[in-house]
C-alpha cells in the first residue's frame, strides 16, 4: 500500500468527485443523480482513507465508516423519493417535479 | 360628618350619568324606546336630586369642599389627582347642568318618541352630562381638559345623530374641527402654565400666579391669550364661531342642552375660573370684551336674516355669549355667570319650545312655511313669549333683563363706553329678531300644510319642562342668587346714580326694538318683503343670511388652499425618495424570485458555481 503516493490517491478522489458532480449537474434521470451522489460520497471517503493511511492515523477509517452510514441513509431516502416520483409523474425526470419552484 | 357625606355626594353627580351611559351602551340594543328613555331620564333625575342635596349642604355651610378620588399618575413632582372641588361657581354650573339637563332629558322623551336609536341618543346625552360635570368639578386643569374634550366628543356625536344625511355628518365634522382648533390653544396654554408654575391644580395656579408674575407680564398675557383661544372655540365667538349655526343639525334637545345651556358656556366658565390669570393680563381681558362685542353685533345682524327657527336661536346664543364675554372683559365675572344662568333657563326654554313647534308641525322648521300657530300650540307660544321676552330683556318681568342690565352697567362702571354702545345696539337687534321670530312662527296665516295640520304635544313629559323653564325665565329666575360672594374678584364700582339712568335707557332700547319690530312685521310686511328682495336690501339680506360671509371666507382662505396643498403633496419629492427603497426591494425580489426555477440541476450547478467562487476567492486572497 505504501507504494502508492498520497498524491495519486487524492487525484483519483478528485477525479471521482468531478465525475459525480458532472453527473449531478447534467443528468436528468433521478436514478443517475442518486448514483452520482454515491460516487461523490465515496470519493470523499477515499480521500479520508488516503489521508489517514499517509499519516498513519485511524480517524481516516473512522470517518469512512461514517460516510458509508451516511450514504446508506441517503440512498434509502433518495430511493423512497424516486419511487414516489415514479408513482406520481410516471417518469424519473426531475424537471417534471418543478411545479413548486422550490 | 359633613365632609364624609360630601365626599360621597360629589362623585355621585358624575357617576350617575356615567352609570346611565354604561347601562344604555352595554344593553346592546335590547332596551326598548321606553326603557331607554327611563334609564336616561332617571339617571339625570337622581343626579339633580344629588345636586339639590349638595346645594343644601353648601348653603348651610358655605365653604370650598374638595374630594381627591385617586392619583392619576405620579412622576416626581408631577402628581395630578382626580380631584373634585366644589365652590359657589362650580355649584352654580352644577345646578344648571343637572337641573336644566334633567328638564331637557325629560322633554327629549317626548321629542324623540318614534325615532330610531333612542338608546344611542340617551347614552350620548348621559355621557355628555358626565363630561360636563367633570369639567366644572375638576380641581385641576387636566381633569377640566378631560371634561372639555369629552363634551366636544359628545357634541360631535350628537350633531351627527341623524347620520343618514351626509350634511349632518359634515356639520359634526365642522363643529369638531373648529372647536379642536380652540382646544389646541387651551392645551398649549395649560402646558405653558405647568411649565412656568409647575402645577396644574387650579387653586394652586391662582395662588402662585401673582407671586411669579407682575401685572402685564408677557408670559401671563400669552397664557391668558391661549386660554381665551380655547374659550372662543368652545363658546362660538369670533373668529371660531362658524360651527354653532351648523350644529343645529342635531336633535333639538341636543341644541338646547349642549349648544345653548351648558357646553357653549364652558368658555365663560373657564375664564371665570381662571380669573386670577386674566386679571394679571389686562390687555387680554380687554380683548375678551372686544371679541364679545364684535360677536354679539355680528350674530345679532345674522340672526335677523335667518329663515330657520333653530338658526335664529343659534345666532342669538352666540350673541348672548358675546354679552357674557363683554362682562368678563369688564372684570365683572359674577355678572357673566349670572347671565350664563338666566341664559341657560330662557334659551333652553326657547329651544324646547322650538322643538315642540318642530315636532308638532311634522319636522318643519323653516319660518317661511310656518305661521299662525298660536291657537294650535298655546304652550309653545307661551314658551316663546316668556323666553323671547327674557331674550329681549323685557324690563322688570323677565330674568334676562336683570342679568343683561348688570352687564351693561358694568361696562359703564368700568368706563368702556364703546362696548356699552355695542351692547345697546345688540340689545336693540335682539329685540328685533326675537319679535320677528315669534311673529313669523306664530302669527299671520299658516303657510304650509304642515303648519295647518299642527298637532299640539300632550302629556306631562312635554308640559312640565316647558312650564318649569318658563317660570325660571321670568323675574322669579332672577331671584336665584348664584353664591359667588368672595369667590370672584369684585367688579369696578361706578356712580350709583347713573345705574338708574342706564336701566331706563336699556329698558327703552329693548321696548323700542320690540315696538319697531312689531310695527315692521305686523303692519309693514309688504314694504319689508319688497326691500329685502331687490337692490341693497337683497344684498344685505344674503350677506347676513350667510352670517357676514365668514364661512365663505374661511372656505376660500383655509379650506380650498389646504385641499390644493394636499393635492400637490400627494406626489411629493420626499414620498418619491421613500418609495425608492420600496422599489429597490421590489426589483431585488423580482431578480431573486427568477432563480427559483424548481429545476434540480440548476440548483446543483449554482451551488457548484458558488462554491467554486468562494474557493477561488480564498485561494487568490493575499
Amino acid at each position: 500500500m505504501s507504494g502508492v503516493p498520497m498524491e495519486h490517491g487524492l487525484v483519483l478522489a478528485a477525479m471521482l468527485f468531478a465525475l459525480g458532480l458532472a453527473g449531478l449537474m447534467f443528468r436528468r434521470n433521478m436514478v443517475f443523480i442518486l448514483m452520482s451522489l454515491e460516487i461523490m460520497l465515496n470519493s470523499a471517503g477515499l480521500a479520508f482513507i488516503v489521508g489517514g493511511t499517509a499519516w498513519g492515523q485511524p480517524e481516516g477509517q473512522a470517518m469512512f465508516l461514517l460516510v458509508i452510514t451516511l450514504a446508506a441513509a441517503e440512498a434509502s431516502v433518495g430511493l423512497a423519493l424516486l419511487l414516489q416520483l415514479n408513482n406520481r409523474f410516471k417518469t424519473l425526470d426531475t424537471d417534471a417535479a418543478s411545479r413548486m419552484r422550490g | 360628618m359633613m365632609e364624609l357625606s360630601m365626599s360621597l355626594l360629589l362623585p355621585l353627580t358624575f357617576l350617575l350619568p356615567l352609570a346611565g351611559t354604561l347601562i344604555l351602551s352595554l344593553s346592546n340594543g335590547r332596551l326598548g324606546e321606553c326603557a331607554s328613555a327611563t334609564v336616561g331620564v332617571t339617571s339625570m333625575g337622581l343626579a339633580a336630586i344629588v345636586t339639590v342635596l349638595i346645594a343644601l349642604q353648601y348653603i348651610a355651610e358655605p365653604q370650598a369642599y374638595g374630594v381627591t378620588l385617586w392619583r392619576w399618575i405620579s412622576v416626581e413632582d408631577f402628581q395630578p389627582s382626580i380631584g373634585l372641588a366644589l365652590d359657589g361657581l362650580s355649584l352654580t354650573m352644577l345646578g344648571i347642568i343637572t337641573g336644566v339637563g334633567f328638564l331637557i332629558h325629560l322633554f327629549a322623551a317626548w321629542y324623540m318618541q318614534g325615532e330610531e336609536g333612542i338608546t344611542r341618543f340617551y347614552a350620548y346625552m348621559n355621557l355628555f352630562v358626565f363630561s360636563m360635570v367633570l369639567l366644572v368639578l375638576g380641581d385641576n386643569l387636566l381633569l377640566l381638559f378631560f371634561g372639555w374634550e369629552g363634551v366636544g366628543l359628545c357634541s360631535y356625536l350628537l350633531i351627527g345623530y341623524y347620520y343618514e344625511h351626509s350634511a349632518n355628518g359634515w356639520a359634526a365634522f365642522k363643529a369638531f374641527i373648529v372647536t379642536r382648533t380652540g382646544d389646541v390653544f387651551l392645551a398649549i396654554g395649560m402646558f405653558l402654565l405647568f411649565f412656568e408654575l409647575g402645577t396644574l391644580d387650579i387653586a394652586e395656579i391662582l395662588r402662585r400666579a401673582p407671586e411669579v408674575w407682575a401685572e402685564g407680564d408677557p408670559t401671563v398675557e400669552l397664557a391668558a391669550l391661549l386660554m381665551l383661544g380655547g374659550a372662543v372655540g368652545k363658546s362660538a365667538q369670533l373668529p371660531l364661531h362658524t360651527w354653532l349655526a351648523d350644529a343645529m343639525a342635531g336633535p333639538t334637545p341636543v341644541s338646547a342642552l349642549i349648544h345653548a345651556a351648558t357646553m357653549v358656556t364652558a368658555g365663560v366658565y373657564l375664564i371665570a375660573r381662571m380669573n386670577g390669570i386674566f386679571l394679571l393680563a389686562p390687555d387680554i381681558l380687554e380683548l375678551t370684551g372686544i371679541i364679545g362685542a364684535l360677536t354679539l353685533l355680528m350674530a345679532g345682524f345674522a340672526a335677523l336674516a335667518q329663515t330657520d327657527i333653530k338658526r335664529v336661536l343659534a345666532y342669538s346664543t352666540m350673541s348672548q355669549i358675546g354679552y357674557m364675554f363683554l362682562a368678563l372683559g369688564a372684570g365683572a365675572f359674577d355678572a357673566a355667570i349670572f347671565h350664563l344662568m338666566t341664559h341657560a333657563f330662557f334659551k333652553a326654554l326657547l329651544f324646547l319650545s322650538a322643538g315642540a313647534v318642530i315636532v308638532s308641525c311634522h319636522h318643519e322648521q323653516d319660518m317661511r312655511r310656518l305661521g299662525g300657530l298660536w291657537r294650535q300650540l298655546p304652550l309653545a307660544y307661551a314658551g316663546f313669549i316668556v323666553g323671547g321676552s327674557a331674550l329681549a330683556a323685557l324690563p322688570l318681568v323677565s330674568a334676562g333683563f336683570y342679568s343683561k342690565d348688570e352687564i351693561l352697567w358694568q361696562q359703564l362702571a368700568s368706563g368702556h363706553g364703546g362696548l356699552l354702545l355695542a351692547g345697546m345696539v345688540g340689545a336693540f337687534l335682539t329685540s328685533l329678531y326675537t319679535v320677528r321670530l315669534i311673529i313669523l312662527t306664530f302669527h299671520g296665516k299658516p303657510k304650509s300644510d304642515n303648519a295647518r295640520n299642527a298637532e299640539a304635544g300632550r302629556g306631562l313629559v312635554h308640559g312640565v319642562p316647558l312650564i318649569v323653564l318658563a317660570v325660571l325665565s321670568t323675574f322669579l329666575g332672577a331671584w336665584i342668587d348664584p353664591p359667588l360672594e368672595n369667590l370672584l374678584p369684585a367688579p369696578a364700582e361706578g356712580e350709583e346714580s347713573w345705574h338708574l339712568v342706564l336701566e331706563l335707557v336699556a329698558a327703552g332700547v329693548a321696548i323700542a326694538g320690540i315696538a319697531v319690530a312689531a310695527w315692521l312685521y305686523l303692519r309693514r310686511r309688504g314694504w319689508l318683503a319688497k326691500h329685502t328682495s331687490m337692490g341693497w336690501g337683497a344684498w344685505l339680506w344674503t350677506f347676513w343670511n350667510h352670517a357676514w360671509g365668514i364661512d365663505e371666507l374661511y372656505d376660500r382662505v383655509l379650506v380650498k388652499p389646504y385641499r390644493g396643498l394636499v393635492r400637490i403633496l400627494r406626489r411629493d419629492v420626499i414620498d418619491g425618495a421613500c418609495n425608492l427603497f420600496a422599489k429597490l426591494a421590489w426589483l431585488l425580489h423580482q431578480g431573486l424570485s427568477r432563480t427559483q426555477t424548481g429545476k434540480l440541476r440548476f440548483y446543483a450547478t449554482s451551488m457548484v458555481a458558488g462554491a467554486t467562487l468562494i474557493l477561488l476567492a480564498l485561494a487568490l486572497m493575499p
